[in-house]
């Protein structure tokens, strides 16, 4: 499919994203966009240039009112309409938390099935020099919510096949990219074999709940999502030239969550390796930890291991930042680690 | 503390009103009325599982809301939603098997008192987050709106709801919009046990809604016509385009709070002022001054009542408990 790659179809994660939301929007008038900004794009352009296609009564731009135009969205998709919610930071829909937790991803199931409600929304998530409050891993989060469906590509490809599909289901569904991948007015652009790549201009979706092997490998796999897939492509490639053979498995959806292609893969490699961004805590490389040692353990050759964000919010300063964050080094070494320690608890922290 | 004292309206001539329609608001609050003592009685007894909030006493204000709606409209309900639920058409089977967790309730038992309702009557299952339902209410009166196709929806709330930022959200973006809203306040003057002028230096509510450039009004609410007429109007204005209006509806809870509370905190003299306005014994008096309506009509009704109450019970005691498989049922849509 992707063999006819031609440089005009290269990719950046918010190309593929809005490419997505148009071909919606052209082909379901149920579809509309709301959004802060609506005009300017939102934060990170995933809106720029809808508000002159499709017009005021379908691109909405909303008051800073976060949780009102939530609970706006869930009665909308209650009677009929595909609300595509835009979120200028992910970090933003804290304000909208009841409205998420007890009402979007409950009322379908306390009504015993009377109404769905066909609802996404797009939430910039992630650290990006910002600061605390614009930084937090929303994923990690809104992972613990049964009743929504979480997705977060990573990769252009994926970003409009999931957001297509996820436009498209008939429950909320929470679509969370990172900061760092829009790569949209001129912001930095964390670089990868991934960060830009051809992106088919035919219709296509990809389902909700299949994890994708972003990179084949014998010796050890690295389950990553979001930034942290690219660190951990960058970090295979690099060991490569030592020598070590890393398998790289994006799960694409969080919720639901694909524990079987994880599996599959840990079944070649013997080793596990979860890279996730949201703080250690209860984060959903911990429910990765769990299904694998549950199901896997026989195939296991080492401990399984996890690096993320110790549990402190983000700090400012870029040194501190990068403190906590996990990057390609961090990943580097627990590969390492593992491989020449094999059986062994690993030694100290992440 | 405030005592707001009930003064009811001077009351008109009957004559422009239907009879139907006057023997149906009867009908639905007396429903209301004896669903409620029926459903206290229960839990008294211990035979009903869970927690209640009963209306009993805001039937008028509850019934004559919804009688001033068409068919199609939709409303929310609130914590204290069996009334409006009942109000709306949901059967009274349906809401009494839910009461007790039955399969046959109207959400398979999966919602209970705090959730009650049925979509398909117009009465989106209840929320029983104060002031979450309002920006829903606005959102399905925008899928309406952009419809073209004339519903409303009203949104029940109770006094508690005003000080809660989803209501002022939802207020703000229902004006901007001239979304086709009713705004419904049952203000029984109490949140728990906070009476409203604790915690609010607005002498009536509905003064809010002029800070939204809204339409805001304050009824006697413990009187059938006077909020029908209100809310009619209220209704009619959203459905022309007009916008959300407020109607603010005051009315008493004859019962505490909750099941286990007496409302003891509540002042004897504002307690008798307001008892003595029961809406049912006074819309029946209301009533017997029109020459249409005899006092054995509304004796058979009650008898009626009484004999649907009963068999509602019937029906939920004698209904299969939900199958244990269907807990994890019902999450998402196919």
């Amino acid at each position: 499919m992707r063999s006819d790659r031609r440089e005009d179809r290269t990719l950046t994660i918010v190309e593929a994203l809005r490419e997505a939301l148009r071909e919606e929007m052209q082909r379901d008038a149920s579809v509309f966009l709301m959004g802060e900004d609506i005009r300017l794009g939102g934060s990170f352009s995933f809106t720029l240039g809808m508000l002159d296609t499709f017009g005021a009564e379908r691109v909405v731009n909303t008051p800073i009112s976060e949780s009102g135009f939530i609970g706006l969205a869930i009665g909308a998709a209650i009677q009929g309409l595909r609300p595509v919610v835009d979120f200028q930071y992910g970090d933003f829909l804290f304000c909208a938390m009841d409205q998420i937790v007890q009402q979007a991803a409950k009322l379908r199931y306390m009504s015993g099935g009377q109404v769905r409600i066909p609802l996404v929304i797009h939430l910039p998530t992630g650290a990006s020099g910002r600061g605390a409050q614009h930084a937090n891993s929303m994923e990690g989060f809104l992972f613990h919510i049964p009743g929504i469906k979480l997705v977060a590509p990573a990769s252009p490809y994926d970003a409009k096949g999931l957001l297509k599909a996820a436009i498209r289901d008939n429950n909320p569904v929470i679509l969370c990219a990172h900061k760092h991948l829009y790569g949209s007015k001129g912001r930095q652009l964390v670089e990868s074999s991934l960060s830009t790549e051809y992106v088919p201009e035919e219709e296509y979706t990809i389902p909700l709940g299949v994890a994708d092997v972003k990179r084949e490998g014998r010796d050890i796999t690295v389950v990553a999502n979001l930034l942290m897939l690219h660190h951990a492509l960058n970090a295979a490639a690099s060991l490569a030239g030592e020598g070590i053979d890393v398998e790289v498995v994006d799960p694409r959806t969080l919720v639901p969550l694909d524990v079987e292609t994880i599996g599959a893969s840990v079944r070649k490699t013997g080793r596990l390796l979860i890279v996730e961004e949201n703080n250690e805590r209860g984060g959903w490389g911990a429910q990765v930890a769990a299904e694998v040692a549950s199901r896997e353990f026989g195939y296991l050759k080492a401990p399984i291991r996890r690096v993320a964000t110790p549990d402190v919010p983000i700090p400012f300063a870029p040194v501190l930042e990068s403190a906590v964050v996990p990057g390609e080094e961090r990943i580097r070494r627990a590969v390492l680690e593992m491989l020449e320690a094999p059986g062994e608890p690993p030694q100290g922290g992440n | 503390m405030r005592i707001t004292r009930p003064q009811q309206p001077e009351r008109k001539d009957l004559s422009g009103f239907a009879e139907n329609l006057l023997l149906e608001m009867y009908r639905r609050m007396l429903l209301i009325r004896r669903f409620e003592l029926k459903v206290n009685e229960l839990y008294q007894e211990g035979r009903m599982p869970g927690t209640i909030h009963l209306s009993h006493g805001q039937e008028a204000t509850t019934v004559g809301a919804c009688l001033a709606l068409d068919r199609d409209d939709v409303i929310t309900l609130t914590h204290r939603g069996h009334g409006q639920a009942l109000a709306k058409g949901v059967p009274v089977e349906a809401v009494m098997a839910e009461l007790f967790g039955k399969a046959t309730g109207c959400c398979r038992g999966k919602g209970g008192s705090l959730h009650v309702g049925d979509l398909s009557v117009g009465a989106l299952p209840a929320i029983g987050i104060v002031g979450a339902s309002s920006p829903i209410a606005a959102g399905m009166a925008f899928a309406f709106q952009r419809a073209g196709n004339r519903r409303i929806v009203l949104n029940f709330f109770g006094d508690g709801a005003v000080n809660e930022g989803d209501w002022h959200e939802a207020m703000n973006l229902a004006a901007l919009w001239k979304l086709p809203v009713v705004f419904l306040c049952e203000n029984n003057f109490y949140g728990v046990s906070t009476h409203i002028s604790e915690v609010v230096l607005n002498e009536y509510l509905a003064e809010r809604a002029a800070a939204y450039r809204m339409r805001g009004v304050t009824v006697y609410g413990n009187d059938p016509i006077t909020v029908y007429d209100t809310v009619r109007e209220a209704a009619g204005g959203a459905r022309n385009g007009e916008g959300p209006t407020m109607v603010e509806c005051l009315t008493y809870r004859r019962g505490g709070h909750k099941r286990d509370d007496r409302g003891s905190y509540r002042p004897e003299e504002e307690v008798d002022a307001w008892f003595q306005r029961d809406p049912i014994p006074d819309f029946r008096e209301y009533l017997l001054t029109d020459e249409r309506i005899t006092p054995e009509q509304l004796d058979r009704l009650e008898g009626e009542i009484d004999a649907a109450v009963d068999r509602a019970v019937d029906f939920a005691l004698s209904s299969p408990d939900p199958q244990a498989s269907s807990a994890l049922e019902d999450l998402y849509a196919e």
